[in-house]
Parts: C-alpha cells; sequence; structure tokens
C-alpha cells in the first residue's frame, strides 16, 4: 500500500446518554480530537488524534468521556511488539527520527521495586513523629573533614573554620530542572512559589530565568548548560546556587533542540537568541572537553560569584560514572547531581531515551561507595534525579546514600500531567509543556503552587513515619546506611553492587 | 553449636542486646579495689543473662606504666605460636604471661588467656604514623589476620577482662579483686542469641580507650562506613566497638574534646540549637552537625566511655536507655540504675539523671604516673 | 446598605471551557441535575453568566450587583431590588411586566430576555441558595472567585 493509513492509540468512548452537548471538550482540545458538527447536532471525537492526556476526561462534567487503548492488536510477539511494528512503519514514511517526552517508560528493572525498608522491633523502639522531633533538615554543599575548635578564655568555643556557601533544605527534596521554554511560564511561577513555601530549591534548567521570576531567585539553582542560554551576571548573582549542566538522564549524550517556532518574546529574551530562531544546546559544551577544562569552568564560576555559593555539576548516570564522578569532586564541584535513565526530558529521540544511561539507584550506589573509598565523599553532595514515584522510593535513594533527590516528572503530574509522552509538539492541554497562551493560561500558578506543597507536604509525613519506624530521627543517620534496605529479586551481583544484604539475612 | 561455629556466627552477624553497665572513677587518681566495681555490676544481675559479663580497670599494672599491654585470647592453643611470632616482628616483648584465673566449675569453654608487655622496636618507632596509629594498625592485622586469637585489650596500664558467664563468675575468674584502679567499668549482657565466644563480650576497647554499652545503633550501616573510610576496621560487628572507635576517632585524630565528641555523637535537635542563646555554641553545635553527619549516632544508648584520664557518661537525644550518675566526694559513679550506685555508696552528696543528649565527663586530676 | 460578596474574575485563568455557563443552568433549572437539566423535558433556564472572548483572551462575566444600580433606578414595577440582608441586586419574578428597561440601562450587558417566561428576565442572583455560586465552585481553574466587601477572598477553608 502506498500510504498506508496510521493507527490510533487511544479510542474515545463518548456515553451519549451522559453527553450534554455542552461542547467544552470541543473548546479545550489542542489537538482538535472533538469537533461540533452542526447540521447532525452531534460531537464528533477523532481518534486518531488523540495523544491520551486525558484533559477532556476530566474536564467533562458529567464524566461522559473514557479515554481507552486502542485494542486493535498485532499478533502476540514478545520480540515483535506492536510499538516496535508501528515504529518502523512510522520511519519509514517519515525517515526521521522518533521523538517523544518524559523519562523512559521501558520495563527495565526497577531497583526501587526491589528495596525493602527495615523497621525497629523489641530491641530498639521504634519513634513516634507525631510526639519526637523528626528531623529532615539537609546541607548540600561542600562540607570539610574535620574542624579546629578553640576554647575561649570565656569558656566557650570558637570554630576556626567557617561553613558557608550551603544550601539549607526543610526537606531533601528539591524540584528539578525543567526549562522555561520546555515548560511555561506559569509552570515555572508555580515551582518557584511551592520551592519558596516549603523552604527547598527550585531549577530554571538550561532557559534562563524569567524577569518576573527574579523574586524567587534566591531559591534557584540556575543552569549553565552548553548553549549557555540566560547566562548573565545577574544570574549568577542572584541565585542561590549554579549548577553546570554536562547531561542528562533522558538523552545522555546528546543535546536539545528547541525549535525556532517556539521561540517567543519572552523566550528569546530570557534566553538572550533572536526571536524565531533555533535554540540549540551542543552535545558537549565546547570549552570542556576534558576534566582540567571543566575545573577551569567551575573555578571561572566560584571566581565570578565570590565564591559565596555552592556550584555543582550535573551529569547523566552512565557506564563510568563512579570515576567520572570522582574526578568531578577533585575538579572543586560542591555538588553532584546525577540523573538516571528514567529522567524526563520536553523532546528526545524513543532510541536514546530507552536505551542510553543507566539506572539511578546503581549510579547513587556505586558512586557514593566509590567516594567514601577515596575519602572524598564529605567533598560534595550527591543529589539523585530520575524518576521518583513515591516518598519510599526518595528514603530508598537517601539510604543507599543521596543527600537529596531532585524530583520532575512526580512535580509536574502533581500539575496535572497525565504522562502522554507528547511535550514536544507543544501542544499540552494542561499547559504545562507548551506556550501558547490560549494552552498555558490552563495552569494557573497558585493553584499550582498549592499542589506541589501538598505534594511535598504528604511526602514529608509518609518520610518522617518510615524514618520514626526505622528507630531514626535524623535523616543523616539513614544517609548511606544500607543496613536498613534488604533486596528482594535481586542476583548476588546486584546485591553487590548495591551495597545491601538479602531480605532474611540479619545483620 | 560448637564454640567455632558460635564463634563464626558472632563474628559475621551483630546480635542485639540489652545490658546493664556500670562505672566508677575517682577524680584524684587514687586506686581502689576492683571489689566495688563487682558489687555494682552484680547488683544488676537480672540486666543479663549470664551469656557475657566483663570489666576494665585502668591503673592496674602500675610496675608496667609504660609499657604498652595486650590481653590475647586464644581459642586454639597453637595459634598462640603464630601470634606472637607477629609481635616479635614488631615489638620487643618486655614480659608475657598467663593472665593471672581462677578455675570456675560453671565455665563450659575457656580459651587461653595471655598478657604482654610490649614496647615498640626502634624501626618502626621513628617512622610516618604516631605510635598509637602503630599499634591500632597492629591489633586490627591481629584480628584480621589470625581467625583463633583476638587482642581484647590495648592500652598503657590498663587492661580488659571478659568473657561468657555471669559478672560474679568472671570476677572470680579474672581475679578482679586482686587489681587496683582509679577507673573502673563493668557491663553485663543480654544477648538475644545464643552466644560462645569470648571476644564478643563487652566492654570493647582499643588502645586505652574501653567503652560499655547498653543499646542498639539503628545509623550503624553509615557510622561502619564512615569509620572504615577512616581506616578503623569493624572487625567484632558491635555497636559497642563503632562507639569506641569513634570516640577514638574525633579525640585522637580530629583533636576535638570529649564534651564537644558527646555533642557529635548525640547532638541535639535543630529546634534546640537554634534557641541557643551564645552565639559561638550555636555556631559550633550547627557546624559539628554538618560535618560529622555521619558520625551521629542514632537509635538508643547509654554508654560509659573512658581512657586514661578521662570518663564519658553519654546518653542518645532521646534518652531512650537509663543512666543515672552520683558524685561523693572524690568519687563519680555511672551507672544503668541507681541501685547499682547506692549498693557500694549508701548515701552519695548528689545523685542525678543527665539529660538526653548531654555528656557527663569527669577529668582525672593527678593521674598517677 | 450592606455590601454584598462579589464575584471577582482573572481573564488570566480562564480556559474557554464555557463550564460555568453549564453550572448557572443547572443550578436554577427545576431539577437542578445536569443531565435532566439538559436532556430532560424541562426547559432550561438561560444562564446568568456569560462568556467573552477575543484571541487567547476570555473570560466570563455576569452582573455584579452595584452599588448604585441603574437597573433598580430604571425599574417601573420595583420588580428589580435590593436585598436588604445580602446586599444583592434581586429580581421579583411576579412583579415584573417586561419592560425590559433593565436591559437597555445596564451598561455591561448582563441582564437578558428569560425565554421561558416571555415577560421576566434572567440575571445573576449570586446564586441565593448556596453558599458558593455555582460558577465559582465549579470553574476548573478558579478563574471565578469569591471575595468579601473588602475582596478578601473566600475561600471553602
Amino acid at each position: 500500500m502506498a500510504k498506508p493509513k496510521a493507527i490510533s492509540e487511544f479510542i474515545i468512548e463518548r456515553d451519549m446518554e451522559k453527553c450534554i452537548k455542552c461542547q467544552a471538550c470541543v473548546r479545550v482540545c489542542a489537538n482538535d480530537v472533538h469537533i461540533w458538527d452542526g447540521e447532525s447536532g452531534e460531537t464528533i471525537s477523532r481518534d486518531i488524534k488523540c495523544v491520551g492526556c486525558h484533559f477532556c476526561e476530566e474536564l467533562c462534567p458529567t464524566g461522559a468521556l473514557r479515554i481507552k487503548r486502542n485494542p486493535s492488536e498485532t499478533r502476540e510477539n514478545a520480540h515483535w511488539k506492536k510499538g516496535y511494528i508501528y515504529g518502523i512503519t512510522r520511519q519509514a514514511n517519515s525517515g526521521g527520527i522518533i521523538l517523544t517526552g518524559m523519562g523512559s517508560d521501558r520495563p527495565h528493572k526497577n531497583y526501587f521495586d526491589c528495596l525493602l525498608l527495615n523497621a525497629a522491633q523489641v530491641t530498639n523502639p521504634s519513634i513516634d513523629p507525631l510526639r519526637e522531633p523528626m528531623e529532615l533538615k539537609t546541607f548540600i554543599g561542600g562540607k570539610q573533614d574535620k574542624i579546629t575548635v578553640e576554647k575561649l578564655d570565656s569558656g566557650g568555643w570558637s570554630v576556626k573554620e567557617k561553613i558557608q556557601g550551603l544550601l539549607e533544605l526543610e526537606i531533601p527534596i528539591m524540584f528539578s530542572a525543567m526549562s522555561f521554554g520546555s515548560i511555561s511560564l506559569n509552570a515555572c511561577k508555580a515551582l518557584a512559589e511551592a520551592a519558596k513555601v516549603s523552604k527547598i530549591y527550585w531549577n530554571t534548567g538550561e532557559g534562563g530565568m524569567h524577569q518576573s521570576l527574579y523574586p524567587y531567585a534566591d531559591r534557584a539553582i540556575v543552569q549553565i548548560a552548553s548553549g549557555r542560554f540566560g547566562v548573565n551576571v545577574d544570574y549568577l548573582n542572584n541565585a542561590a546556587a549554579v549548577e553546570i549542566k554536562i547531561g542528562q538522564g533522558a538523552k545522555p549524550g546528546i543535546g536539545g533542540h528547541l525549535p525556532g517556532e517556539k521561540v517567543s518574546e519572552e523566550i528569546s529574551l530570557t534566553r538572550m537568541i533572536p526571536e524565531g530562531s533555533d535554540a540549540i544546546s551542543p552535545a558537549p559544551h565546547h570549552d570542556i572537553y576534558s576534566i582540567e577544562d571543566l575545573k577551569q569552568l567551575i573555578y571561572a564560576i566560584k571566581e565570578a560569584t565570590g565564591y559565596k555559593k555552592p556550584v555543582g555539576v550535573k551529569i547523566s548516570a552512565v557506564n563510568n560514572v563512579a570515576p567520572i564522578a570522582s574526578g568531578i569532586v577533585r575538579a572543586g564541584a560542591d555538588f553532584i547531581t546525577i540523573d538516571g535513565i528514567r529522567g524526563g526530558t520536553g523532546a528526545a529521540p524513543v532510541a536514546i531515551r530507552d536505551s542510553v544511561g543507566i539506572p539511578i539507584e546503581i549510579a547513587i550506589a556505586v558512586v557514593d561507595q566509590r567516594l567514601r573509598e577515596e575519602r572524598i565523599r564529605n567533598r560534595i553532595s550527591l543529589v539523585a534525579a530520575g524518576g521518583f514515584r513515591t516518598s519510599a522510593d526518595v528514603i530508598k535513594a537517601i539510604a543507599l546514600g543521596a543527600d537529596a533527590v531532585y524530583i520532575g516528572t512526580a512535580a509536574l503530574i502533581s500539575l496535572g500531567c497525565h504522562v502522554c509522552q507528547k511535550c514536544y509538539t507543544g501542544k499540552c492541554n494542561w499547559g504545562i509543556a507548551t506556550q501558547d497562551p490560549y494552552l498555558t493560561k490552563r495552569l494557573n500558578p497558585e493553584i499550582g503552587a498549592k499542589r506541589l506543597v501538598n505534594l511535598l507536604r504528604a511526602w514529608t509525613f509518609e518520610i518522617k513515619e518510615m524514618l520514626g519506624g526505622m528507630g531514626i530521627n535524623a535523616i543523616e543517620s539513614l544517609r548511606g546506611n544500607r543496613e536498613q534496605l534488604r533486596g528482594i529479586s535481586l542476583n548476588e551481583m546486584e546485591l553487590k553492587i548495591l551495597g545491601v544484604k538479602h531480605a532474611g539475612e540479619a545483620w | 553449636m560448637t564454640y567455632e561455629q558460635l564463634k563464626n556466627l558472632e563474628k559475621t552477624s551483630r546480635i542485639s542486646c540489652g545490658c546493664g553497665i556500670s562505672g566508677i572513677v575517682n577524680r584524684n587518681g587514687n586506686a581502689f579495689s576492683g571489689e566495688l566495681i563487682i558489687s555494682s555490676i552484680c547488683m544488676m544481675r537480672e540486666r543479663g543473662n549470664g551469656l557475657g559479663a566483663g570489666y576494665a580497670g585502668y591503673g592496674i599494672y602500675p610496675e608496667f606504666q609504660d609499657r604498652w599491654c595486650f590481653h590475647i585470647m586464644y581459642d586454639q592453643p597453637r595459634e598462640k605460636e603464630n601470634v606472637e611470632g607477629f609481635l616479635e616482628t614488631r615489638f620487643n616483648i618486655i614480659q608475657q604471661e598467663p593472665i593471672p584465673i581462677k578455675k570456675i566449675k560453671s565455665l563450659s569453654f575457656v580459651p587461653v588467656l595471655y598478657r604482654y608487655f610490649l614496647v615498640i622496636k626502634d624501626e618502626f618507632s621513628d617512622g610516618l604514623i604516631s605510635e598509637e596509629d602503630f599499634i591500632l594498625e597492629t591489633v586490627m592485622s591481629i584480628n584480621r589476620q589470625f581467625n583463633n586469637a583476638s587482642v581484647f585489650s590495648s592500652g598503657k596500664n590498663m587492661g580488659i577482662f571478659k568473657g561468657v558467664g555471669d559478672p560474679d563468675e568472671m570476677a572470680e575468674f579474672y581475679r578482679i579483686s586482686d587489681y587496683k584502679g582509679y577507673i573502673w567499668l563493668a557491663h553485663n549482657r543480654f544477648p538475644t542469641n545464643t552466644v560462645g565466644w569470648w571476644g564478643g563480650a563487652h566492654p570493647f576497647g582499643i588502645l586505652d580507650w574501653s567503652c560499655v554499652h547498653n543499646g542498639e545503633i539503628s545509623s550503624y550501616g553509615i557510622n561502619r562506613r564512615y569509620l572504615e573510610n577512616a581506616g578503623y576496621y569493624c572487625t567484632f560487628y558491635t555497636d559497642t566497638e563503632v562507639i569506641t572507635y569513634l570516640f577514638n576517632l574525633l579525640c585522637r585524630k580530629h583533636g576535638l574534646d570529649l564534651e564537644i565528641s558527646g555533642y557529635v555523637l548525640a547532638s541535639p535537635f535543630w529546634s534546640k540549637i537554634e534557641k541557643e542563646e551564645d552565639p559561638g555554641k550555636q555556631g559550633l553545635l550547627k557546624t559539628l552537625r554538618i560535618v560529622y553527619a555521619s558520625a551521629l549516632i542514632n537509635g538508643p544508648f547509654a554508654v560509659v566511655v573512658a581512657n586514661s584520664d578521662t570518663v564519658v557518661g553519654l546518653n542518645d537525644r532521646l534518652k531512650l536507655r537509663p543512666l543515672v550518675a552520683a558524685s561523693d566526694s572524690d568519687f563519680v559513679y555511672v551507672a544503668s540504675e541507681e541501685s547499682a550506685i547506692r549498693k557500694i555508696c549508701a548515701r552519695p552528696e548528689k545523685v542525678w539523671m543527665p539529660e538526653a543528649g548531654e555528656p557527663i565527663v569527669v577529668k582525672v586530676n593527678n593521674k598517677r604516673r | 446598605m450592606v455590601k454584598p460578596k462579589r464575584i471577582h474574575i482573572k481573564k488570566n485563568y480562564c480556559i474557554g471551557c464555557r463550564l460555568c455557563e453549564v453550572y448557572c443552568i443547572t443550578q436554577h433549572s427545576k431539577s437542578k441535575d445536569i443531565i435532566k437539566a439538559y436532556r430532560g423535558k424541562e426547559v432550561k433556564p438561560e444562564s446568568g453568566i456569560f462568556f467573552e472572548e477575543k484571541g487567547s483572551i476570555s473570560f466570563a462575566i455576569q452582573c455584579r450587583h452595584c452599588d448604585e444600580a441603574p437597573c433598580i433606578e430604571a425599574c417601573i414595577t420595583g420588580a428589580m431590588y435590593r436585598d436588604q440582608h445580602t446586599g444583592r441586586v434581586l429580581h421579583n419574578r411576579e412583579k415584573c411586566v417586561g419592560c425590559w428597561m433593565c436591559i437597555m440601562v445596564c451598561s455591561l450587558g448582563v441582564i437578558k430576555m428569560d425565554q421561558r417566561e416571555k415577560k421576566a428576565i434572567s440575571k445573576c442572583d449570586l446564586c441565593v441558595d448556596r453558599e458558593f455560586p455555582a460558577c465559582v465552585e465549579h470553574c476548573p481553574n478558579e478563574a471565578i472567585c469569591l471575595v468579601d466587601s473588602d475582596g478578601r477572598k473566600i475561600t471553602e477553608e
């Protein structure tokens, strides 16, 4: 066949008894799935255009809509699954790279689901977080290994070394880097406001900082990515910390591309590029070809910011993440962000998103262990990123060795995202991954901020309960404490790499 | 299970236990008989189950006060030759003898117990590492290499005596009442598993540090990793070992005084630090918590730690294990129960309960030399 | 005069779904059930809230319950009156003769002829029998909110 019709991924079921023909669905769908046929007086839905974002389903006042996966199946084939067949068909049609959004959806082994937590019983009492203090306070930045304490004549003490340039977080969670450009300004505002209220930090991503977000700059970690978008002296000086982005978990080793049509006036001003021009972030930083180049850049930023703020480096979790991390510590970084294979993105080629990189659980385990063996662990803080779904995932990451975690996808889901993976089209019905003013107004930043604060509060309570259950009342006693984890469905090698015993093994 | 099997089990796994602890110190360094400490710990007989007890005394070897003294237990007599060969490569052995004991019928297995008074050989004493680090490294080497030997005391003018039995059995066995010391610690153990290995009993010691402990550490996993990266290998798999090494690391290698070390191990809550009025102390507490986060001990504990001139008593931040202190003329007492103190000092001048996380530090003046 | 609670419109957040109109109609219908009101036999009332849009900007507007209401002035029978307790401008169907003077004087155009009874008019009444007007409660993006006489937002908490 010369022109095979594409197959819908989703089908829309409309309950005609319930549909009141209010046409709300017609008005709101950015993909023009629903249309009103004046002649017949009916709403018609065109399945082929549906991306499965569920905006219409959740808006419909009578619940008349149901979005389902298209049951049209290919013959069972464990190797040639439907997705692979259609992927090739599309490439034969177009000759192009297949793009996608969000994090990898492949069934790679999920190590968080294979790790279980301890609870104290009998020999050690568990602690009730409602009655006793449960401390989650976390400091991000480089710390000394030891300090010199001088006794004063007055009887008090003074510490010779001054601790400075640390980020203080009430809970070990921060918002991951999502650039203005990949997400809307309203989404950025929601994240910034929630970070301020919850006393954590948000990350500007590689798109620079919009003027309207400067009031939140004191809680912002600003990124310096390979395209250097938006990097100027105000950007660096107003921020709380600076992060040099070498890579991200969703697309290790390749750069990024924001098409010219999406570079509106606001984006052009924020990124410091001409309106309508493509914003290309090259694969490497063209001034960092080796570890000594990175050291040069780190110190250049430290000089520019007066050595007052932590300067960190973000890398993807790759095969050699342990020695790379070790090198980064010695290059003078104050924190390292590691983004695992489940990390999200606005746009990446499917093949790279799903096959390049390693899981964050393993990366944290090996990096933490390597840095401790080399006795340089205290010099940096380790921030883990890449697909944290629940507070249990967060606590497990900390037990493996992370100082704090970044959440990206979870934050967007709080704002309404349904992980339809079509961010790269710019037609996000939830007003998140779009710059279209018809769509961005759907994300009310006040509501968004409230929802994010709610998520953080809920996870904080859960973390406190789990910590108390283990008989621990300060998060630093769980950090790197793998004795509190046990593995199931893991082989010997996996247990060894994670540094964790198997369930059933006692001390 | 055989002794060997019990030993291997205990050497590779942690055993939770409840316990009783007691410590007596004479502030002026005047030595007193071991009878006192025996009375004290035996008063708390119910806190143990006959599966472990021990004593640590300071000032007990006045005639060898400048010599390093190793107490070594051998599960197999032939291991003695191997270890002595190893010692001879590093030390001049001034005197070696069996530790004086009295045979007691109720003790089923008794290892061979020897003590050695040592001087480091010249070729090792002007090296790059300090004398203490050399002894530390020697002890770690012996305990890791020789499966049937354990060095269980390694200080100067002090000694630890311990094994599997009741506190009165151990006292009689080791003839504790024959010794005089100016600091005495004692421990009575209640392990949750069957134990047989004498090396697993408490007190635990390294160099001239010894520690008796009641509790279970929830932060053990990270405390141990932190210590391993600082060169301390936890071969005994006990919480007591971790606490002793932490004190050793902070005081000896990092030069922090004992009170400050107490603030590292049992840091006050942030809410309390924020209310601290003295800005110097506030800055110190905050800095300690940030820099030494991996040394914070979480979980219930009451410890008494001693070295040649100081005794420290410390509770965890929530005071989940009991600890009582008392003082009377130049004696200071610390124990799990007040009865253990009143048994030996009926009306002390002062009795108090230390606050959670606030260390009691007793320094010994005019240390006998 | 008691000042009424007011509706505050946030045009930046209106998503153009027009569900405010749907719920206003439902609230003022006989059955007060959305499916019955739309698909049942009864004639639907008019909406008291009206959607406006130009380009990407949109919002829905209703009677402002003005402090100096020209509609009350213009009403020849006194059918348009101010409720003393709540300060709202309300309409008494019995007294209305359908002269439509109120419609002509309203500068915002938020009074409409009622198709059900040819003489009466339909207008926002701030949902007299509810704590929160239907449009406020159901706007999916909080583009319509209720504020008190000092302009402070009234929320469910």
